[in-house]
């Protein structure tokens, strides 16, 4: 190995300085840090219209909102929050981990990553920008459901647009994953003794690959509707609405699987540190996640059992569906395996980690139930299903993502996060997330329909609780923001390279915080 | 091993992915302006092509300078390799959605309107789940593409293209340069003529066949996918005219020549897709 000169010892970057510095990076570790700065500031502006929401229904009756602005809230903020906040998150943990996890010197298409980050914004413009566009926003639902979506006004075809600029970003950026993953590994690092979290973004990028053109594809079918006179999802035309539920859910079901395989990943890197034991079953954590990816792409329908179609649909994606909880169960039992007898301690990381196998857990359990088509046909479109996806989201994706920025700020920052506020964050929006969304399951068996402003009286009770756990939860994310702030700005404990004491892994032989190249000295991995 | 030779070339800082973002956000906004007649809608859409088309030239070009001076190692060409293979694959799943709704039409949607709980509700006089058809409310009568005039030489045409690629390949590998040119020349002909003849077909199916994009979900299918298809063949006939110019530079060697190889792999892809048009959407 050459001599390391002070030259490279120093932690400097070439090329422009300020703003400039940041348009134009080809640097892996300042785009990371832009798509999670980025996607902070989604989460915080999707969490503004989720409490808007949970204002108006405190009480029942119209206080806050008009309806109307009511469903564009209800829809932006499901746009925001997937498109905005959680995908550019798993991204920027991408981009910052994978290079440093493999021994790469950067992502594979460094340029193409700048680009794949920087289309997020005029997305974001075009999403937000759609409020103030005569006719508001679209409010037909994320899901963006015809007839409704070919009938809005322009803030519909601004969110067509906004899909086609993030499918894009999305595009490129599972290019580059998949490439940087395949062929910039350190000799050595084999793909199976990859971290789990490469080996979880490997899949999820082939599955973006997949999905998003067939989301353009669907969004693309919209607009010929909605402008060209096309009659892809109009029956008086020989189309058909339902047919646009197909493609769009032929997208949807593998995007849930992409907004949780990496946090599977992040969840898998922490519990082993923590547990001071290396990760139980290792291989067949890969092939669990594999098995997902594929399973991911035969059960779509299951969002879609009120929609009339034969009962031999129904029976074949009912048990589909019911089979993925094998391949999940695979991991959560190899998550308690690995912590089984080991030295635990539960810094703020390993607190998130388990809150998520323990809340994740339930929500996979909801699934389950709502995967089961004769129950599915009675709590369809309920607050049951907004329950089950906000378990698997906020308290899977979200609390994933938690538990890997606590995990990695030391290597990102260079401080250690504070470990009393971190505990006070977790605790906070654990004990809120429950408030908030553990009595919709209730208002969704007692038969609360989702999407609506305004609910008869018995549902009052429960609509309180949510809503006061709901301000209680996103108040606490503001802790969060104090956390990182405090440790962006240099305070707190100093992080050694190895930052957490049992951590393993090639990102934890570079020092703390990461210079601002590493590895350009390829490390060999024995 | 020496690692010095194995070291991956990361560009300099660049502006052209920015330009690209402001393109592509002119390009949407002037797009849902002009959609919904808002002043001015057309030329902000347009700034943004232009732009989108500086930045190409701009990017692209820096790809090029950066491969001719000779700063790409083997592995940087391995990562071109498996990221044009995963993008054609991406393509491929975009087309899956648009054949996934002709399938569906076809198959389901159409057999349905026809003979289920629709037939005594809404359209009794929709008996006929034929197809080609325009759907129950189809008020104006129309005359379907036929597979045996155009289509079918269109289709003898991109075939023949993909073998003078072939063959134009074959000359680069042996490095007989004037073969090469007359190959890629012939190849580059022939997609034009495929688009010309693709452009009359829809004059003649607008004017003579009344086959227009509102003739109900045959219209759609037929007009999109042909139109995606015959998109991707300007694309590829541009890529293939950027390649022809490289190669009258004195770009491209017997061992390196990716580019030209990946524009192969497109232009057969978008051959391969021409061949499921032709039964799918004019044959069968």
């Amino acid at each position: 190995m050459a001599a390391v000169t002070p030259d490279q010892l120093h932690d400097h970057h070439h090329g422009p300085t300020g703003l400039m510095r940041w348009i134009t990076t080809t640097n892996h570790k300042d785009i990371g840090t832009m798509y999670l700065i980025f996607s902070f500031i989604m989460f915080l502006a999707g969490g503004v219209m989720a409490l808007t929401i949970r204002a108006e229904l405190f009480s029942p009756g119209l206080q806050v909102v008009e309806p109307e602005l009511f469903n564009q809230l209800t829809t932006l903020h499901g746009l925001v929050m997937v498109f905005g906040a959680i995908m550019p998150a798993f991204v920027g943990f991408a981009n910052w981990m994978i290079p440093l996890m493999i021994g790469a010197s950067d992502m594979a298409f460094a340029r193409m990553n700048n680009w794949s980050f920087w289309l997020l914004p005029p997305a974001a413009i075009l999403l937000i920008g759609s409020f103030f566009v005569p006719g508001g926003a679209t409010a037909a639902g994320w899901t963006l459901y015809p007839p409704l979506s070919i009938q809005m006004g322009m803030g519909m075809d601004m969110a067509i647009f906004a899909v086609h600029i993030m499918g894009i970003s999305s595009i490129m950026g599972a290019i580059n994953i998949v490439v940087t993953i395949l062929n910039m590994r350190a000799p050595g690092m084999t793909m199976m003794k990859m971290p789990l979290f490469c080996w979880t973004w490997l899949i999820t990028a082939y599955l973006l690959i997949a999905v998003m053109p067939v989301l353009a594809g669907a969004v693309t079918m919209l607009l010929t509707d909605r402008h060209f006179g096309t009659s892809f999802f109009n029956a008086a035309g020989g189309g058909d609405p339902v047919l646009y539920q197909h493609i769009f859910w032929f997208f949807g079901h593998p995007e849930v699987y992409i907004m949780i395989l990496p946090a599977f990943g992040i969840v898998s890197q922490i519990i082993p540190t923590f547990a001071r034991k290396p990760l139980f079953g290792y291989a067949s954590m890969v092939y669990a996640t594999s098995s997902i990816a594929i399973l991911s792409f035969v059960v779509w329908a299951h969002h879609m059992f009120t929609t009339g179609m034969p009962t031999a649909g129904q029976l074949f994606f009912m048990y589909a569906t019911l089979l993925i909880a094998v391949p999940t169960g695979v991991k959560v039992f190899n998550w308690i395996a690995t912590m089984w007898r080991g030295s635990m301690t539960f810094e703020t990381p390993m607190l998130w980690a388990t809150g998520f196998i323990f809340v994740f857990t339930m929500g996979g359990f909801t699934g389950l139930i709502c995967a089961i088509a004769p129950i599915d046909i009675q709590i369809h479109d309920t607050y049951y299903v907004v329950a089950h996806f906000h378990y698997v989201l906020v308290a899977g994706s979200l609390f994933a993502l938690f538990a890997g920025a606590y995990y990695w700020l030391p290597k990102w920052t260079g401080r250690m996060p504070d470990e009393k506020i971190g505990k006070l964050h977790f605790w906070c929006s654990l004990i809120f997330f429950n408030i908030t969304f553990f009595p919709m399951h209730f208002l969704g068996l007692a038969g609360m329909p989702r999407r609506v402003p305004d609910y008869a009286l018995q549902f009052a009770d429960f609509n309180m609780l949510a809503s006061i756990g709901a301000f209680g939860f996103g108040l606490s994310q503001l802790i969060f923001l104090w956390v990182v702030i405090k440790a962006a700005r240099g305070q707190g404990e100093k992080a050694t390279a190895r930052s957490w004491e049992a951590a393993e892994g090639l990102e934890w032989t570079v020092p703390s915080p990461a210079p601002h190249h590493t590895f350009e000295e390829v490390p060999v991995v024995k | 091993m020496s690692h010095a030779l194995d070291k991956y070339f990361i560009p300099e800082p660049s502006k052209y992915p920015i330009y690209g973002s402001i393109a592509l956000l002119l390009f949407g906004s002037g797009a849902v302006m002009w959609l919904n007649r808002v002043d001015g809608g057309a030329l902000v859409f347009f700034l943004g092509i232009a732009l989108l088309i500086y930045m190409m030239f701009g990017w692209f070009g820096q790809v090029v300078k950066e491969s001719e001076t000779g700063q790409y190692s083997k592995r940087v060409d391995v990562s071109f390799r498996w990221s044009m293979g995963w993008f054609i694959f991406s393509e491929v799943m975009f087309f899956a959605a648009f054949f996934g709704a002709l399938f569906y039409a076809r198959v389901l949607s159409v057999p349905w309107l026809a003979t289920g709980e629709n037939f005594e509700l809404l359209w009794p006089q929709f008996t006929d789940s034929s197809w080609p058809t325009a759907g129950p409310l189809a008020y104006e009568a129309f005359t379907p593409m036929g597979a045996w005039g155009i289509p079918a030489f269109n289709t003898l045409l991109l075939l023949t293209s993909g073998a003078t690629l072939t063959w134009a390949h074959h000359a680069l590998l042996k490095n007989d340069r004037a073969t090469l040119k007359k190959g890629l020349l012939l190849t580059i002909l022939l997609g034009v003529i495929f688009l010309g003849f693709q452009m009359y077909e829809y004059f003649h199916a607008y004017s003579d066949l009344n086959l227009r994009m509102d003739s109900g979900i045959y219209g759609s299918t037929f007009y999109l996918l042909t139109g995606f298809h015959g998109l991707h063949v300007t694309i590829g006939a541009i890529m293939l005219t950027v390649m022809y110019f490289r190669i009258n530079a004195g770009h491209f060697t017997p061992k390196n020549h990716f580019a030209f190889e990946a524009t192969a792999w497109y232009w057969h892809f978008v051959d391969v897709v021409w061949l499921f048009l032709f039964v799918v959407v004019y044959w069968l």
